[in-house]
Formats: structure tokens, C-alpha cells, sequence
């Protein structure tokens, strides 16, 4: 039986079973910490580090998404400096990729536009990197446009973890690295997507949508994931 | 040789500037109007879905935004390759009406009306729609209401009033409430109002331009605009028909699909805009119009009561002066009316709150082009796809690229009869930038200025040293 271990969050008093994350507890209490790649019925991987949090006595900012809550410890999950590294972060984001909202499948719809709003990131500071980057049409029912890709990883987890096909996965190290399908073959040539759409309503942005959806007509449905978690009873999904 | 720089090009759409070559004797001997921007929308949609294309492309002008997304939407469903419903065609129809509304009250009331109303001489400063609401408020209040009700009518069809994503392809998002109907229909009779009231006044003011009239591109050219079957003048589908100076028949009426066999384009080193020209007569001779005057002109009616009167009494003007691109003010003015009846007409048929607006399909053709009537002429988009339906090559010619060897020589010519180099004043040089602004050109259709741009026009010697100077 887990122990229940008893900290703050923000200066107020939270409690939560040990195996819970900092990111958990703060959403059972209402406390907003910002995320892109963390969700719902998927592992959590950190990688996005939106959720970095400060903790007292602790040198290095932690993940809210993957650090374990802990008896005593105390949690600020707001602060200039943090306010100003998420700003950062989804600075980056933007300027790696090519966001262009305004003529976007998912605009009025898409998380990381949300983020930006959220965190009151209104311009760029670092140069745009514009770079050349193909769609994959080959689908019969899907787009995966990767200028709007984060790398959140949300598709590569849904596939593996719920759907068990396993389609997607990362290629490539640092700025190169991006998604594919199967060993980097068109996804319409691919043999192990089941076509069952879920990466296309996990994805965060634009990225990934259903052919036939013109700008800002891109909603996705996500209702679904909690309950099929709970279905397989998957252990890797926290 | 002496050279006159006007640089920028004021109160118009977009970035240009005009230079006026003089000889010795100071007389103007040749004329450029130069575009002096580059988009590359041709180049940048290049491997996007066409689904996109719609609001991709409505990027491309901030001012008619519609009009592309007419084209452009045209062009998708000749893609699909289906029927779209009728309800979806005729809310699209209405949403260009509203934008030819908008567009046509911006360019005669914002741009065009000071010169109009204060005189082409008048003090550059006052010369302006604030001038106007100073000397006429009556007439600026009009023209803000006109240009107010076309955007209401637009964000009330697509949400809002600047690229609505509502028109896609295969027809439009969202079906009209009953609602939203009667809104629009309240707002009408007022238009209508403010339309006969500024054409009666444009009637009367009119003798005092005979000058301009004369001399603003008036030439013989090629004339090209949209008509159905019977010659009615229409906006939104139709055949494209050519006719001559003298509204002869030069062709009866092309097919959008068929642009390429009657209309080549040329370039030339000094601008950016592309020299479109009719094939058939070869370059540069097949020069042509298109926008208001043009359809004037190719129409052999138009199918509205109050309109139709107007255009009668239109073509009852001498032949020498329905040359006169001055004309395609008067022109906007009938064609404003035109649209207040015809949005009526379209909203009091019941099959308008139909809610099957919208066709779905795969694409089934690699080729598609659209084409429609934007407020400043017939506009085309032209895309090809791969099997995947992405964009593999476009090609648009908008409907300002159509009159650019037409807005070429009617420079010189208003140049050549006004501007006298030896003695430069400022309304010899407005008049040069008002034949521009008679066609209303949208050169970027993202920027427009209300005459307080600065503009500088400066006389240089042969050697390079400045003789004159105007500055605003």
C-alpha cells in the first residue's frame, strides 16, 4: 500500500500518494503547471520542461511531470525565472519549426498557440531557423506536416503504449531529430499503422491531421485516452 | 534627359513608384510605373495541401481577401472534381458581393473621393478622406457606412472580417441562420441609399473633369469581364468574354479552364508585376482592361433594376469617353448598386438557409483552375497537385497584373498631357499618381496609405544632379 506523503505546493499544504508525480498532485489541487508533451494516459517523459518547477534547498530546477512527490518538500511552481524559461522554451519552439498560425489546420485549436498565449510569449527574440522540411501525404486519411512538430513524442507513446503498433518512433539526434513511420518510409507505405488515428488526435499542434480539414478546422478528440489506459490496465502509462 | 521620380505612389494599395522620363525640352517622352515588391505566393505554396490553399492565398490581401478565397476555393473544387451545393454557391456569391461593396467604397471614398471633391489641385495636406469628412461629412460618413456594411456582411457569413476561413473547398463551413439573413437585410435600404445618393452627386461633379477624362488612359484597348449566357455582367461564375474598343465581340466567352490559350504574360525588367496581354494580338498589342469599366463595357446588360438603368444611362456617354479609365469610378459606383440588389435578391431565396452547403471529396483531378471577378477584375488561380494533394505548381494572375500594360500607358498619357518638366507642380504629379488610383490598383492589397505618406518627386539632370524638388 503506498504511503501518503504530506508537502507544499506554492506555500500551501498538499498530500498524495508517494508514486505520484509533482505535476499530479498540483493538477488534483487546481495548481496550473504548463506542459506540452505531458499527457493524460500516456507515460510521461519530461521532454518538453514546461514543468519545470523550483524546489527549496534543491540546486536544479525538476520536472514536475516526472519527479516524485516527496515528505516535506516545497514546491513553487511560479516564478520570474521560471516564467522566463517557459517563455524561452516555447520561443525555441517556434522559431525551430514553422508555426505560421494564421494559415494553420489546428489555429484556434493547438496547444502550443495556447502556450504562447499562456505565457504571454507575443514575439521572438531569436532569429526564425525556417527550415526546409517535406509533408507526408502518402496516408490515406492523414497528414503529418513536420514544420509544426515539437517533438512532444505524443504519437510515438499513443502508438506504442495503447495502440501497440509501435508506427512511430524518433530519428536523428538534437536539431535533426524528428518523428517517422516505421524505418523512415512513407506512412502511407506503412505496414504497422492499423490507420486508427490516435497520434492525430493526441498531436499537440498541426502536425498531424485528418486530410480534408481546411485552416482552423482541425479539432481533436482526446476523451478517449484515460478510458482506454484504464481498459489495458498499462502499466507504463502514468 | 531629365527623370521624374514619384516615389512612393500614394493613397493606392501596395508599393510602387512612377518615373517620368523627360527630353530636352522638357517634355515627357516616356513613362514607367514600377512595382517595386515581390511575394512569391506562387512559389511558396509549393508542396501544401490544397485544402489550405483557400486561406493560404486570402493572405495574399488584406483588403480582398475574398476575392482570393473565391479563386482560390474555385480552383480546389475543379481538384475535387464535384458539384458543390447550391446553397454553398450562392453564400459564397453573397460574401463576394459584400466584399466588392467594401473594396469599391474603400477605393472611391478613402483614395480616390479627395481628388474628386477637393479638386487635383487642392493642398496635398487637406487631400484626404479627412478633407473630405471636413468639406462634405455627409459624403465621408456614406462612404465609412458603405465600406462598414460590406465587412459587417462578411464577418456575419465567415466570422470575421478580414480572411473568414469560412469559404473552403467544396463550398462553405457553415450554413446561414435565419438570423443572421435578417441582419443583413436590415442593413440594405441604407446602402442603397448611400450608393444613389454618391451616384447622383459623382453625375453631377463629373462635367468639371472633362479635362481628366480625356486624358486619364483614355485609349482604344482590349476590354475583358465576366457574363453569363445571356451577357449579363456576373461576379462569381461565368464566361470570360473580350471585346474591343467599340464593344464589339472580340470573344465570346472563354471558360476559366482555358485562360492559357488567351492570356500570356509577359515580363518586364522594370517592374515586378507581370504584363499580362491577349494572345491572339499578340504583345503588346492585345492589351486589355478589366475591373468595373470592363465590365461595363463586355456586358450586354446587367440584371438588376436600379443598376440596369444606371448602366444605361452609362452607355449613353460618347464613345471617346468610356475609353477613359477615369471611368471605372463611375463604374464602381453602378457596381456598388449592383451588389446591394443582388445580396437582396440572393437572401429572399428560401433555399439560402439550406444546410447542406458543403461538398466533401478526394481529389479526383491533378489540375484545377478558378476563376472569379474581383472588385478590380477577373482574378485566376491556377494549381496543379500530386497524388497526395499536395501543391506542386501555381499560378495566379491577379486582376491588377491584367491592367498593368493598360496603367503603363495610361501614365504617360495623363504625363505626357499634364506634366511639364521645366515648371513641376505638385497637382500636375497628383494627377499622374490618380490614373493609377482610378484603377484602384492592389498591389500588395496588405498596405494602403491616406495620403500622408511622404512622398518626394525629384528632377535629375543627366548627370545626376537634382534641378528640382516636390515634397509633400
Amino acid at each position: 500500500m503506498a504511503t501518503v506523503k504530506t508537502f507544499k505546493i506554492n506555500d500551501e499544504d498538499v498530500s498524495g500518494r508517494e508514486d505520484e508525480t509533482i505535476l499530479q498532485i498540483a493538477r488534483e489541487n487546481d495548481i496550473f503547471i504548463p506542459t506540452l508533451c505531458n499527457m493524460e494516459g500516456l507515460s510521461s517523459v519530461g521532454s518538453c520542461r514546461l514543468c519545470l518547477v523550483e524546489v527549496k534547498g534543491w540546486t536544479k530546477l525538476a520536472t514536475a511531470c516526472v519527479t516524485k512527490i516527496q515528505e516535506g518538500m516545497e514546491v513553487y511552481t511560479d516564478s520570474e525565472r521560471l516564467r522566463e524559461y517557459r517563455r524561452m522554451i516555447v520561443e525555441l519552439l517556434f522559431s525551430e519549426g514553422n508555426h505560421i498560425c494564421a494559415v494553420c489546420v489546428s489555429n484556434g485549436r493547438c496547444e502550443l498557440q495556447d502556450m504562447a498565449q499562456i505565457l504571454g510569449m507575443n514575439h521572438l527574440v531569436v532569429p526564425y531557423r525556417r527550415p526546409n522540411l517535406k509533408i507526408d501525404a502518402s496516408h490515406e486519411r492523414f497528414i503529418n506536416d513536420q514544420n509544426r512538430c515539437i517533438l512532444c513524442t505524443r504519437c510515438v507513446r499513443v502508438c506504442d503504449e495503447i495502440e501497440g503498433a509501435h508506427t512511430w518512433d524518433v530519428m536523428g539526434r538534437g536539431i535533426e531529430a524528428t518523428v517517422i513511420t516505421d524505418l523512415n518510409e512513407p506512412w502511407g507505405a506503412s505496414q504497422s499503422c492499423t490507420t486508427c488515428g490516435k497520434c492525430v488526435q493526441v498531436c499537440p499542434t498541426g502536425a498531424l491531421f485528418e486530410k480534408g480539414k481546411s485552416v482552423a478546422e482541425m479539432s481533436k478528440k482526446r476523451e478517449f485516452l484515460p478510458y482506454l489506459t484504464s481498459m489495458r490496465g498499462n502499466g507504463k502509462a502514468k | 534627359m531629365k527623370t521624374i521620380v514619384i516615389d512612393p505612389v500614394t493613397r493606392i494599395e501596395g508599393h510602387s513608384k512612377i518615373t517620368l522620363h523627360l527630353n530636352d525640352d522638357g517634355e515627357v517622352e516616356n513613362a514607367y510605373f514600377h512595382v517595386t515588391q515581390f511575394r512569391g505566393f506562387e512559389k511558396l505554396s509549393e508542396g501544401r495541401p490544397f485544402y489550405e490553399m483557400p486561406s493560404l492565398m486570402a493572405r495574399i490581401c488584406g483588403i480582398c481577401p475574398v476575392s482570393h478565397l473565391i479563386a482560390s476555393a474555385k480552383a480546389c473544387d475543379a481538384l475535387l472534381a464535384v458539384q458543390i451545393p447550391h446553397a454553398g454557391s450562392k453564400l459564397r456569391r453573397i460574401m463576394n458581393l459584400a466584399q466588392v461593396i467594401q473594396s469599391h467604397a474603400l477605393s472611391f471614398f478613402y483614395l480616390s473621393s479627395p481628388d474628386l471633391l477637393l479638386g487635383m489641385d487642392a493642398d496635398p495636406s487637406q487631400r484626404n478622406i479627412y478633407g473630405v469628412a471636413k468639406a462634405r461629412p455627409d459624403l465621408a460618413r456614406g462612404g465609412i457606412r458603405l465600406r462598414q456594411f460590406g465587412q459587417q456582411v462578411i464577418e456575419l457569413l465567415g466570422g470575421k472580417r478580414i480572411h473568414p476561413g469560412w469559404i473552403v473547398p467544396g463550398g462553405v463551413s457553415e450554413p446561414l441562420t435565419a438570423e443572421k439573413r435578417d441582419e443583413i437585410l436590415k442593413g440594405l435600404p441604407e446602402a442603397m441609399d448611400i450608393a444613389q445618393r454618391t451616384l447622383a452627386w459623382f453625375k453631377f461633379i463629373l462635367p468639371r473633369y472633362q479635362e481628366e477624362i480625356r486624358a486619364f488612359a483614355n485609349f482604344p484597348t482590349l476590354f475583358m469581364g465576366t457574363v453569363n449566357e445571356e451577357g449579363a455582367m456576373k461576379l462569381y461564375d461565368g464566361k470570360v468574354r473580350v471585346v474591343d474598343a467599340n464593344r464589339q465581340i472580340v470573344h465570346p466567352g472563354f471558360e476559366a479552364s482555358q485562360y492559357a490559350d488567351y492570356i500570356g504574360e509577359a515580363v518586364e525588367d522594370f517592374t515586378y508585376l507581370k504584363s499580362p496581354y491577349y494572345k491572339p494580338a499578340g504583345y503588346p498589342d492585345g492589351i486589355y482592361r478589366v475591373g468595373p469599366l470592363a465590365r461595363m463595357m463586355v456586358a450586354d446588360r446587367i440584371s438588376t433594376h436600379h443598376a440596369q438603368a444606371e448602366f444605361e444611362e452609362f452607355h449613353k456617354m460618347d464613345e471617346w469617353q468610356l475609353q477613359s479609365s477615369f471611368h471605372m469610378h463611375y463604374a464602381r459606383l453602378i457596381e456598388i448598386m449592383y451588389c446591394i440588389e443582388r445580396i437582396e435578391e440572393s437572401l429572399r431565396d428560401p433555399d439560402i438557409l439550406n444546410p447542406r452547403v458543403r461538398a466533401f471529396a478526394e481529389p479526383n483531378s491533378l489540375e484545377g483552375v478558378g476563376m472569379s471577378e474581383a472588385p478590380r477584375g477577373t482574378l485566376i488561380h491556377h494549381y496543379k497537385i500530386d497524388e497526395n494533394g499536395l501543391i506542386t505548381w501555381a499560378n495566379l494572375i491577379i486582376a491588377t497584373g491584367h491592367n498593368n500594360l493598360a496603367m503603363n500607358r495610361g501614365v504617360l498619357q495623363v504625363a505626357q498631357h499634364f506634366v511639364k518638366g521645366n515648371a513641376l507642380q505638385e497637382g500636375m504629379l497628383n494627377r499622374v499618381e490618380a490614373v493609377i488610383r482610378a484603377y484602384d490598383p492592389c498591389l500588395s492589397c496588405s498596405t494602403h496609405a491616406v495620403g500622408q505618406m511622404p512622398l518626394k518627386i525629384e528632377l535629375h539632370a543627366p548627370d545626376g544632379q537634382i534641378l528640382d524638388t516636390v515634397a509633400r
